[in-house]
């Protein structure tokens, strides 16, 4: 085996340019019905070593535009235009061989809900060493110790003893814990956490955010922590993206997104969620209407059908012209209010509801 | 694990008794008297009446069975045949021949035919599914899908003369289908077996290529599939160590019906190419109202699906860690 012998770069990327940056990236599902544009212009970038939350809700394509860096799309179904560069590579067109070997490696994920995802038919120990063996080589044994390390450093007790044991005879909140162990066996630069915790208890939950958290701070890996929960975001983001109808519509650091929210979604967002040191009385207000069809996404801004302040916009821009991500820098959003209007409304208006 | 076993075989005895009373109620239901048969065309009644006590018919049916019943494990003496060991299943009332030695004799046949083309037919189905699930939506897929089509609305009784036709009277490819017993020549064993099997295989095929296809395509977007994806396995690796695993369930299901289908066809198969199985016993049996050989042939037919039935339920525990047998 080549790889085995391969010595992949030291997980520090010190070259120009930040350690993972999206460009443009737009996904297309071609289905009978027409063709689905999932995800539309996406860019984003990620520091090494710091966490990205991104937020929406379920279709905004969170999801998509994350499979999309490791590849995963069928490209027989899906079209993937644009740029993703990391550690100075470009992904987007990368020969699936080179994927393969970039997948588990370099760039890992953990999913959703860890029972369907783990293969019932092989013990944990035996899902991790293969990954470890895939991409660094080794004998058997070798692997195994190193399958037991992991499921030790991910806090599973007695891991030498539950190596050998399959999925379902764990709980929740363990098979997560082997789900990072396995994700994290070659010390990847940058994991993808996709809604890590939705399918755990709510006890559960935090625990697995501190892991993931801790591990962070033990190897400098990045993280980007795909999630609907903002209190996910708060607890574990240093930035954070929100999404909507495949597009990102705001941009900044989790104190200035949840603090300072600028666009009218993220408003919504926010009142939509309970806090508990809110009056019990106040109601949650839930984002009037639905979610787009991303078979035919609205023109202009996506969420102009559901947005209660476009008509403080002149000339019925919003539904007409598509607005950008600005300032060009630090805390954005996508929104054709201007920023003093925009700041003069969450004041008035939405930050007592919140 | 034992508890298991012991279960399933006192589940698997329940169900034989059960299958023998049916059988034998049934056999008195029909209004044909076998002993009318022995006595030949000019029969005198107290001539009749002797065969019936000599056959034990006689007895009420309950102590008939009771007897029968007691000669599978202890043997008994039989005035009309004379001795019979256990397991005792009786004399044929047509041929006079102890029904478990013939039995016995024509098994190798049934089960050469039977077991020989579930090998080629799982073989060829699930290699064709497989491919299939791979190229999805390419041509070969559309061949082989179409393909399973025509070869299961085949019948046997069609493309088994058809086959003998061309591939032995006319092109002299093989040999007439006939048994050798594998223990005297393995080579003619299997050369003059391959007809009935590739008979069976184009008919039974098809359900396990659409089958395996389906499972595959399934199993391909489940979502373990695409974590061994995420952690660079290779398309290959995937299909044949994660995605198959999952496959197996439904296709073991499956075969394990199929297989007593096939033993249940081989009356079908048997006549077709003349072979002499217990197929072929099983239709004389009837035409000459044959109670013991009957009984014997539904018999030997039962234990072999409720054992196979077992064995694929051991099969499960075997694939799928999460399955525990009680």
């Amino acid at each position: 085996m080549t790889d085995a012998t391969r010595e992949r770069e030291p997980a520090a990327w010190s070259g120009p340019g930040p350690f993972l940056s999206v460009r443009d990236l737009s996904v297309e599902f071609a289905t009978e019905d027409g063709v689905v544009h999932a995800v539309d212009r996406l860019s984003f970038e990620l520091e090494k070593g710091t966490t990205l939350g991104i937020v929406g809700e379920s279709g905004s394509g969170k999801s998509v535009s994350t499979l999309a860096v490791l590849g995963l799309h069928d490209p027989a179904h899906a079209t993937v235009t644009g740029e993703i560069w990391l550690e100075g590579r470009q992904l987007v067109g990368a020969d699936e061989r080179v994927m393969e070997g970039l997948r588990g490696d370099a760039v890992s994920m953990i999913f959703q809900d860890p029972l369907s995802s783990l293969s019932p038919f092989h013990t944990v120990g035996r899902q991790i060493a293969e990954t470890y063996r895939k991409h660094r080589g080794g004998g058997r044994r070798e692997a195994r110790a190193r399958a037991v390390e992991m499921l030790a450093r991910v806090g599973i007790p007695h891991a030498a003893a539950r190596v050998d044991d399959y999925p379902h005879q764990f709980s929740g909140g363990m098979r997560q814990r082997v789900m990072i162990a396995m994700a994290l066996v070659c010390d990847p630069g940058l994991v993808i956490a996709d809604e890590p915790t939705t399918a755990l208890d709510v006890t559960v939950q935090a625990q697995i955010l501190d892991l993931l958290t801790e591990l962070q701070r033990e190897s400098g890996t990045s993280i980007i922590l795909i999630t609907h929960d903002l209190g996910v975001v708060a607890r574990s983001a240093r930035r954070v993206l929100v999404m909507y109808a495949g597009r990102a519509v705001e941009e900044g650091s989790v104190r200035e997104v949840l603090r300072e929210p600028r666009h009218p979604y993220t408003w919504g967002l926010l009142g939509s969620m309970p806090r508990l040191r809110s009056d019990v009385d106040l109601p949650l207000l839930p984002v009037r209407g639905t979610p787009p069809s991303m078979l035919a996404p609205p023109p202009g801004c996506p969420f102009h059908p559901r947005c209660d302040h476009r008509r403080l916009v002149p000339g019925d821009a919003c539904a007409a012209d598509r607005p950008e991500l600005s300032p060009a820098e630090g805390h954005r959003d996508a929104c054709h209010l201007p920023l003093a209007r925009k700041r003069e409304i969450f004041d008035g208006e939405i930050r007592g509801r919140l | 694990m034992v508890r298991f076993f012991l279960r399933r075989v006192a589940g698997a005895a329940m169900i034989m008794v059960i299958i023998s009373v049916v059988t034998f109620v049934l056999f008195y239901a029909v209004p044909r008297d076998p002993a009318r048969a022995f006595c030949g065309k000019i029969c005198p009644p107290q001539n009749l009446a002797l065969i019936r006590h000599n056959l034990g018919m006689d007895d009420p049916l309950f102590v008939q069975y009771w007897h029968w019943l007691a000669g599978v494990f202890t043997g008994r003496d039989l005035p009309q045949f004379g001795e019979c060991a256990a397991p005792c299943l009786g004399y044929s009332f047509a041929t006079r021949e102890p029904v478990f030695s013939a039995i016995l004799d024509r098994l190798p046949v049934t089960l050469s035919v039977t077991f020989g083309a579930a090998v080629v037919l799982l073989t060829f189905g699930v290699v064709t599914g497989m491919i299939a699930a791979w190229q999805q939506g390419r041509p070969l897929d559309k061949i082989a899908s179409a393909s399973s089509v025509i070869g299961a609305s085949l019948q046997i009784y069609f493309v088994g003369p058809l086959l003998v036709f061309f591939a032995v009277d006319t092109l002299g490819l093989l040999p007439r289908p006939a048994y050798v017993p594998i223990t005297e020549d393995p080579g003619r064993w299997f050369v003059h077996l391959l007809i009935p099997w590739l008979v069976l295989s184009i008919i039974f095929t098809a359900n396990y290529t659409r089958m395996t296809r389906s499972v595959m395509i399934e199993q391909l977007a489940e979502d373990y599939v695409r974590t061994a994806r995420a952690k660079g396995m290779s398309g290959r690796t995937v299909f044949l160590r994660f995605a198959w695993r999952g496959a197996m369930i439904p296709i073991v299901t499956i075969f394990g019906v199929d297989l007593a289908t096939l033993l249940g066809g081989a009356i079908i198969t048997e006549q077709t190419f003349t072979l002499h199985g217990i197929g072929e016993l099983a239709v004389r049996a009837v035409q000459n109202t044959d109670l013991p050989m009957l009984l014997g042939v539904t018999l030997v037919g039962a234990f072999a699906i409720v054992t196979l039935t077992i064995l694929v339920d051991v099969l499960y525990a075997v694939i799928d860690p999460r399955v525990r047998l009680r």
